[in-house]
């Protein structure tokens, strides 16, 4: 996976938790919270979508990496490729 | 076919609080049953059948309505964490509602969803409270009042030193302690501040079919998500073993067991269920506070009699308001009513049937015991009275005889009703005084949603039922 590939990843689950939002404008480098009205439970759901589609992991300490799209795709591609391929 | 043994989590009563955590939990993969004694959803805010007609309970108006677009307040947090649609709920918006002081209301204060119709009418009754009520006003704006940590304190204290017109504390205090208020004379400070939002600076709508429309919703997404429920099967005890909850035994006399178990019936009608060895201490109290409400059916609309602009009147004709359990069965000094007709419901439609409703406070233990001749006679009684209380604060009918010779028939719930349909002791609506934000209890695995656990109202129901489910379950993976 891309760092692109991740940040629109992100971006599908902030679609579906916040359809009230619009995404078009987002800017990778502004927090999120800076630009959308995103509050913890917000954030609690992006983690918890990532962990339903994905089965990735996101640990509490780490939630801060999700700051922005750009932050989310320094952290989370690289969990992203090392998770075990599916057939 | 229902026949699993083992959840991940067990969640007791299909109220708004026990659907919202269900469909939650269910989303993120659970394997979740709900676990209810009734025949029907909805616990304290259900409908019921009675003589081919459907009757909503406990919804008078959805409060903490806010139109498309605002964004970070309760409406909004609960569509976007049960993933639904705002269209689905069909909320219609209240037309006006008041509050009404003195015996034939000659104070009031109009308001609507619209906050700027309140201040003016404070700025046009109370001129010298202007200020004060706006200080007041940004002081809730920034009241983070979803902490699960805050420390309770005095409404009564925190109002007075933005205003001192005991009548305007008063007047303000009655529709948000009615509205959701267990605790007797004075309310915790957030939960003022909880209230002030939802009914005031948010405001009041419903859907055109009331109550099941919600119901629906959150029953859809519940079983789209994989969420089981058993009906008429309620939880008989929950069986304890050092410190957790080890095994539900249910009516009818099977064991089930969950890793976690999520309780909505209320902290001490929960705790009661509870077998244990040894006791974790006294039971918190039931709740003080109950009510009746009359409910009669007219063969044309409200509007007809006059009574067309008003949704909801919160009516007191005391020097001061008192929100307290009465000596008597019922107090019909204050009280609310209720036109559900006088939603906007848009051009083409509205209600069958012309709906007069009216809520005050009663004392349970003046209705649990009565044999049934004497209870039929004291609803009788209390149906009249009440009627005669709330029409003081509505426009003068076109004749006498109008509203007796317009119904088409009536209904009544008594304290009695509610603890019979609901298992909420004392027929305590807002439930136990105390309230417990964290949801904890003697159990670790045990956790408490719905009205014990503290957020108001219907919309506040669901938050909790949420809220408590993230916090105890899904956070922890």
């Amino acid at each position: 996976m891309t760092k692109d590939e991740c940040k629109q990843v992100v971006t599908d689950i902030i679609a579906d938790i916040a359809p009230d939002e619009d995404l078009t404008n987002l800017k990778p480098d502004v927090r999120l919270r800076d630009q959308l009205q995103l509050d913890s439970m917000d954030f609690l759901d992006i983690v918890m979508e990532l962990r339903k589609r994905y089965g990735l992991e996101v640990p509490e300490a780490d939630y801060l990496q999700l700051a922005s799209l750009d932050s989310c795709a320094e952290y989370l591609t690289p969990k992203f490729n090392a998770l075990p391929t599916k057939h | 076919m229902n026949s699993r043994t083992h959840y991940d989590v067990a969640i007791i009563g299909a109220g708004m609080s026990g659907l919202a955590a269900g469909i939650r939990l269910a989303h993120f993969g659970k394997r979740v049953c709900i676990f209810e004694r009734h025949h029907a959803v909805g616990g304290l805010n259900g409908f019921y059948s009675h003589g081919g007609r459907r009757f909503d309970v406990g919804l008078h108006a959805m409060t903490n309505y806010v139109r498309p677009g605002t964004k970070g307040t309760p409406l909004g947090k609960l569509l976007r964490q049960l993933r639904i649609e705002r269209e689905e709920f069909a909320l219609c918006e209240q037309r006006q509602s008041r509050i009404a002081f003195g015996p034939h209301g000659a104070d009031t204060l109009r308001f609507t969803n619209d906050f700027a119709v309140l201040e003016s009418e404070v700025a046009r009754r109370f001129p010298a409270q202007i200020d004060g009520f706006r200080r007041l006003t940004a002081a809730i704006r920034a009241h983070d009042d979803v902490a699960l940590d805050a420390v309770p304190h005095s409404a009564r204290q925190v109002v007075r030193e933005y205003l001192s017109d005991p009548l305007l504390e008063d007047m303000l205090f009655c529709p948000l302690m009615y509205y959701g208020s267990a605790t007797e004379h004075d309310m915790d400070f957030g939960q003022f501040a909880i209230m002030f939002k939802a009914l005031f600076l948010e405001g009041f709508a419903r859907p055109l079919d009331g109550v099941r429309v919600i119901l629906r919703v959150l029953l859809e997404k519940y079983r789209a998500a994989g969420g089981e429920r058993r009906m008429k099967c309620g939880v008989k005890h929950i069986v304890a073993h050092e410190g957790r909850a080890t095994a539900l035994t249910l009516d009818h006399g099977e064991d089930i067991t969950a890793d976690h178990v999520l309780s909505s019936i209320g902290a001490p009608e929960t705790a009661r269920l509870i077998q244990s060895g040894h006791r974790g201490g006294p039971p918190p109290a039931p709740g003080r506070l109950s009510f009746v409400e009359t409910i009669t059916i007219l063969d044309r609309p409200p509007a007809e009699l006059g009574w067309g602009s008003d949704t909801i009147v919160f009516f007191n004709d005391r020097p001061r308001f008192e929100y307290a359990r009465p000596d008597g069965p019922v107090d019909p000094r204050s009280g609310v009513i209720c036109l559900p007709n006088n939603f906007d419901y848009g051009p083409d439609a509205q209600l069958a049937e012309g709906i007069f409703r009216c809520t005050c406070l009663a004392n349970y233990e003046r209705w649990a015991h009565l044999p049934e001749p004497e209870y039929r006679a004291a609803k009788q009684h209390w149906y009249e009275a009440l009627q005669r209380s709330a029409q003081r604060f509505l426009p003068r009918l076109p004749a006498p005889d109008a509203l007796a010779r317009a119904t088409v028939t009536t209904d009544m719930f008594t304290p009695r009703t509610i603890t019979k349909f609901t298992g909420h002791l004392g027929g305590a609506i807002y439930g136990a005084a105390e309230k417990n934000r964290q949801g904890r209890t003697e159990l670790s695995n045990l956790y408490l949603c719905g009205t014990d656990q503290g957020f108001l109202g219907i919309v506040g129901a669901m938050l909790s039922g949420i809220s408590m489910a993230n916090y105890h379950i899904l956070k922890k993976g």
